[in-house]
């Protein structure tokens, strides 16, 4: 039954990608959207028998590499960890499937689609089932290949291609970190599997590897390679890049992956990989800075953004960091619970976001739009719910997971953890605004939309309405009702079990109730802030933006990665390429080599052909010559 | 004696030649030429298979050998396989109908002499990976270079000539060395015979210079940058058919001498000559994989990554682990199968449009979408994707060179990252985009010999991506006997 869960999208996608052409668009829906969500059914019984019986198992599929001391099985392992995960990753991707049917309905290449979306679900069960390192390897480079896929799926569009391309490419930047931290794995504890890896982590505490001249320790090395992997996986700051372009994908694409499930990934590496990482404290406050930077890069660049998907994505790469630098002060569960509650609100906002742009026919910039509330009142009032799960509004799932966050930074007592929580209270600040900002834009104010009538926006089927009503109640309660599972005081962490290692329990104290009631207040207050700044007095914003010129551009421009990159990286590999190519190869090896060679044998042979003249004193000339040279010789000699 | 199975698959694709020698050539559709000699390739690929069955994996030793004296006292025809040879014959075997299959549209003119190339080049390449004898095999391997040249010389394209000589000098120079070295281990150990020598060892003091000789051959063959050149070129020229055998078989001669030789041989020069190895692979990969990302010219965008990818197996084989050497192997079965599939994915868009430039093309794949899937694969393949048999290769190698060195293993990687660049760009700017150029419209998706050929190669490139046991089953012992003995002479030395 297990196994079903893993194996019925990878057939849903089999069917529909090979068969769709025979059994027809409708049916293709069909089929994908009732394995995938009998699947997401399965995985919910399975996280229950995981909390009230404690199940766990391991399932061995069968071996995949065997070479020497390497042994790889494909794998299926349950545990609280995975289970959670399952859960996540089928049942947003059953609503997602099903959103698709009305999102996707006026596409010619329902089943492809379809089939990519089966394809990735399968791929990212692999990934967070594994018992090993390097089928996780293959989730995760599988994940990628799809998302490259959907990515690209209006293979039409220049700009999708390439930001398929730079989302594999940036991917396997990242990628190169992760593989050579398995190498690394490998290398010490002669094996990939995550229990036997684990045990023996305390045997190395203390070992030291040079590499360049620099002693490392071999723990922090692995957390860092490891850590390299997610940061390109999961968006954070450097390997950011992609993620952004990534929304050329059709929108329930960037619900399901580039929101709720393949970006968390590596937090899921992270959390998983607890055991290891609890013995480097250098690489977790690295991930700290890293998810708190990225938090608040994130936000402010999602402050002037104004394409609805892309503000979506900055507050997804935000949100992810807020999720490392839980991992980061050691709270892993409380990750965990964030990447829980996010999957909801986020998937929520981003489908809610596919319906706006369904109802103006296309149209992605937030000042095209506006005054629309009364027209399409259920997303409205969906995307309501969404905002004010992700903003942390009291009582609602990111209330819970968000502040639990800033809590346990600011309870972590040391410098990385104050700075930490100073800088999640203010990024939450700025969520709220640019959040209150897309909503008060494309739902209130006057209509701006000049190619389509305000008569003609319609509110959306009921197919794709269902998926964002469940979406809703889960961005609503998924707080409240999984809080004292996932981060429960007290009776410490008895779901995670073993799935995640704390060296020391986690601070089960308090912090100043202050403290506590900062972060409410901030987001209650920023609503009135937004309401004034983009309804209210709309001149104002753009007056701050004309004052702050350059400020402004940098924020535009998203800090400048993009050009960054075209400079040190892209330009110069294009260059040595050519230099290689044309110099290297052209002139100087085949101009040395057989080019070289064989037009000095010609030159040889054109002096030799001289010697033939056909006159006969020459040669007599040549003979006497010769003649007197060697007589000369015997003499002397 | 038994049954002598090893020399029928050496010489009956040379009796299919013969036959087809015999029969009259008519110029345009010649299926009896074709008929008779995909039979005659499709029944060595049986016995081939029957050879794989019936081979013993529990042992290092060669087995189903033949021994039998040619020149008394000096030169003995001897011919087995073992574990690492086995499956470069299979390989052999089953790349060889495929090719023969697939020249259809591409030789215009002498099908019935192009096919008894093909034939002979494939008893050869058989007894390359047969031989048990430094003569046999020196004759085998430099035997090999001529129906290469014919086929590139005759049959390829503008610059045909240009190609066949630079290829035919190149090589040339590398196989003279190699001759001098075997005389002279003749001289020195009194034979010739591969398991002597295994059993003799080569004294220390000769093993430097003989290693340089046989080197020289080989790196010209894999080819190691910087003698690399001749590959991008003749690739161009050669005909489909000539690509797929060049890329998928020919280079893997040197894959495998290296093995066979350098490492059995020579340990102690292979251990001195190491990080000269290291070096020039990876300057291939990183080097060519960049030269790669900006070629215009699909084949030649094939053959540089051709390059990139050989310089993972030359890297694998040095690391003298056992993953890196299952690597290298792998991976070179898997890049048989993978290159051997771009070559005649760019084939099938040559036939159609007669251009191998990618700008020529984009947007195809509403137009032939059963080829836009397979050639996805095949890239796929090519960048090394879990799942598919590339990754296999590559991520053995890259693991046993992390437990040699760890600089090594690190830059090597960062070819993984240019490989997914050059061949999704390279895909991106084929088949997906806009649709410009409107000639394109007329493309007819895969015929059923097409589809069929790709086809074949597809289901092991994902077959032993997801279950390779059936290859590293088959290596494990040799390998395992082999870096063994490697050790075991170092300490003696």
């Amino acid at each position: 039954m297990e196994l079903s869960i893993i194996f019925l999208p990878l057939i849903a996608s089999i069917i529909s990608g090979f068969f769709g052409r025979y059994i027809g668009d409708r049916n293709s829906e069909i089929v994908t959207s009732a394995l995938v969500t009998i699947s997401a059914l399965l995985s919910i019984h399975v996280l229950y028998q995981v909390i009230v019986n404690q199940y766990e198992e391991n399932i061995v599929i069968a071996t995949w590499i065997s070479s020497g001391s390497l042994d790889v099985n494909w794998s299926m392992l349950i545990d609280p960890l995975s289970s959670v995960m399952l859960v996540v990753v089928t049942s947003v991707s059953a609503l997602v499937h099903i959103y698709s049917i009305g999102y996707m309905s006026h596409d010619p290449h329902k089943p492809r689609f379809m089939a990519y979306l089966s394809l990735f679900t399968f791929a990212m069960l692999m990934l967070v089932t594994s018992d090993n390192f390097i089928q996780l390897f293959f989730g995760w480079e599988g994940v990628g290949l799809c998302s490259y896929f959907l990515i690209g799926f209006w293979f039409k569009k220049e700009s999708a291609n390439a930001a398929a391309i730079k989302a594999f490419v940036v991917n396997r930047v990242g990628d190169f970190g992760f593989a050579l931290g398995i190498f690394l794995i490998f290398y010490l504890f002669g094996t990939v599997n995550y229990s036997e890896v684990f045990q023996q982590i305390p045997t190395v505490v203390d070992k030291n590897l040079s590499f360049l001249g620099l002693e490392v320790k071999a723990i922090d090395l692995i957390c860092l390679l490891l850590f390299i992997g997610a940061m390109g996986k999961s968006a954070q700051i450097l390997l950011h890049t992609w993620l952004p372009d990534a929304m050329e994908g059709p929108t329930p694409v960037s619900a399901l992956i580039h929101a709720a499930t393949m970006v968390t990934a590596g937090v899921f590496l992270v959390v998983r990989c607890s055991p290891i990482y609890e013995y480097s404290p250098l690489i977790l406050n690295f991930i700290t800075i890293v998810g708190m930077t990225t938090a608040f890069f994130a936000a402010t660049v999602a402050l002037v953004q104004t394409d609805i998907k892309k503000i979506i994505a900055y507050s997804t790469c935000s949100q992810l960091g807020y999720m490392f630098f839980a991992a980061g002060v050691g709270a892993y569960n409380v990750a965990m619970f964030h990447l829980f509650t996010h999957a909801f609100f986020k998937a929520l906002l981003f489908l809610g976001s596919g319906s706006v742009i369904h109802a103006f026919k296309d149209e992605q910039d937030i000042n095209n739009m506006g005054g629309v509330w009364k027209k399409l009142p259920y997303t409205y009032a969906l995307m309501i719910i969404g905002t004010l799960a992700l903003t942390g509004f009291p009582f609602l799932s990111g209330f819970y997971s968000k502040d639990a966050i800033i809590e346990f930074a600011y309870l972590k007592g040391n410098t990385t953890g104050y700075y930490a929580a100073g800088i999640g209270i203010f990024t939450a600040f700025l969520t709220s605004i640019y959040s209150w900002r897309l909503i008060f834009k494309t739902f209130h104010g006057q209509y701006n939309n000049k190619n389509v009538k305000i008569e003609e926006t319609h509110e959306s089927p009921l197919v794709m309405l269902i998926p964002l009503i469940i979406l809703s109640i889960g961005a609503i309660f998924a707080g409240f009702l999984f809080k004292n599972l996932f981060i429960g005081h007290g009776g410490e962490n008895l779901f995670w079990a073993e799935s995640i290692k704390f060296l020391e329990p986690l601070s089960t104290e308090h912090p100043p109730t202050w403290f506590l009631l900062l972060t409410p207040c901030l987001v209650l207050l920023s609503i009135p802030i937004a309401y004034y700044l983009f309804v209210k007095n709309k001149e104002l914003p753009n007056e701050i933006a004309n004052m702050n010129k350059p400020l402004y551009n940098f924020l535009v421009n998203k800090w400048y990665f993009d050009e960054l990159y075209e400079v040190i990286f892209i330009k110069p590999s294009k260059k040595l390429g050519l230099f290689f190519w044309k110099f290297c190869d052209g002139k100087l090896i085949d101009g040395f080599g057989p080019d070289g060679i064989s037009s000095f044998i010609k030159k040889c042979s054109i002096k030799a052909n001289k010697f033939q003249s056909g006159f006969i004193y020459q040669y007599a000339f040549v003979m006497l010559l010769g003649f007197s040279a060697l007589l000369t010789f015997l003499i002397v000699k | 004696m038994n049954f002598p199975i090893l020399s029928s698959l050496i010489l009956l694709p040379t009796v299919g030649a013969l036959f087809l020698f015999f029969t009259k050539d008519k110029d345009g559709n010649n299926l009896t030429a074709k008929y008779v000699s995909l039979f005659t390739s499709v029944v060595n690929f049986l016995i081939s298979i029957y050879l794989w069955i019936s081979f013993d994996q529990s042992t290092s030793n060669f087995q189903f050998i033949e021994d039998r004296t040619w020149i008394e006292g000096f030169i003995n025809y001897k011919v087995g396989v073992d574990g690492i040879s086995i499956l470069f014959v299979i390989l052999t075997t089953f790349i060889t109908p495929l090719c023969i299959i697939s020249v259809n549209n591409s030789v215009k003119s002498k099908l019935r002499d192009f096919l008894i190339a093909i034939l002979i080049m494939e008893s050869f390449m058989i007894g390359v990976f047969c031989a048990l004898d430094l003569v046999v095999f020196y004759l085998f391997f430099e035997a090999g270079l001529i129906p290469m040249f014919l086929i590139i010389g005759i049959w390829g394209g503008p610059r045909r000539v240009y190609s066949a000589f630079k290829f035919f000098l190149y090589t040339l120079l590398g196989s003279v060395l190699m001759l001098v070295a075997i005389i002279s281990i003749y001289w020195i150990s009194g034979t010739t015979d591969i398991i002597k020598l295994y059993e003799l060892g080569i004294d220390a003091k000769y093993q430097n210079l003989l290693w340089l000789a046989f080197f020289s051959s080989f790196a010209v063959k894999t080819p190691m940058w910087p003698v690399h050149t001749w590959l991008p070129d003749a690739h161009v020229e050669a005909p489909t058919a000539g690509s797929v055998l060049l890329a998928a078989i020919l280079l893997k001669m040197a894959g495998y001498g290296f093995i066979r030789f350098s490492l059995g041989l020579f340990p102690i020069a292979s251990e001195i000559f190491t990080p000269l190895i290291y070096t020039l692979s990876i300057i291939a990969i990183i080097l060519t994989s960049l030269i790669a990302l900006m070629q215009e010219d699909m084949k030649k965008l094939i053959a540089y990554s051709s390059v990139a990818h050989m310089g993972f197996v030359t890297l694998g084989i040095f690391t003298l682990q056992q993953q890196g050497i299952e690597g290298s192997i792998i991976q070179m079965i898997s890049h048989g199968l993978v290159s051997a599939a771009l070559f005649l994915c760019v084939g099938v868009v040559y036939d159609r449009m007669h251009s191998r430039m990618i700008s020529s093309y984009g947007g195809i794949v509403t137009i032939i979408p059963k080829y836009s899937i397979l050639f996805m694969l095949f890239t796929l393949a090519a960048l090394g994707l879990p799942g598919t048999s590339g990754f296999i290769g590559e991520f053995l190698i890259l693991m046993g060179a992390f437990k040699d060195n760890f600089l090594v293993a690190v830059l090597a990687s960062l070819g993984v990252i240019l490989g997914a660049a050059y061949m999704l760009w390279l895909y991106k700017r084929v088949v997906f985009g806009k649709l410009i150029n409107s000639d394109l419209k007329k493309m007819i998706d895969l015929d059923r010999s097409e589809y069929f050929i790709l086809s074949c190669l597809a289901i092991p490139t994902l077959f032993f991506g997801f279950y390779p046991d059936p290859l590293i089953n088959t290596i494990e012992v040799s390998v395992n006997d082999l870096i063994d003995m490697y050790n075991l002479n170092l300490t003696k030395n």
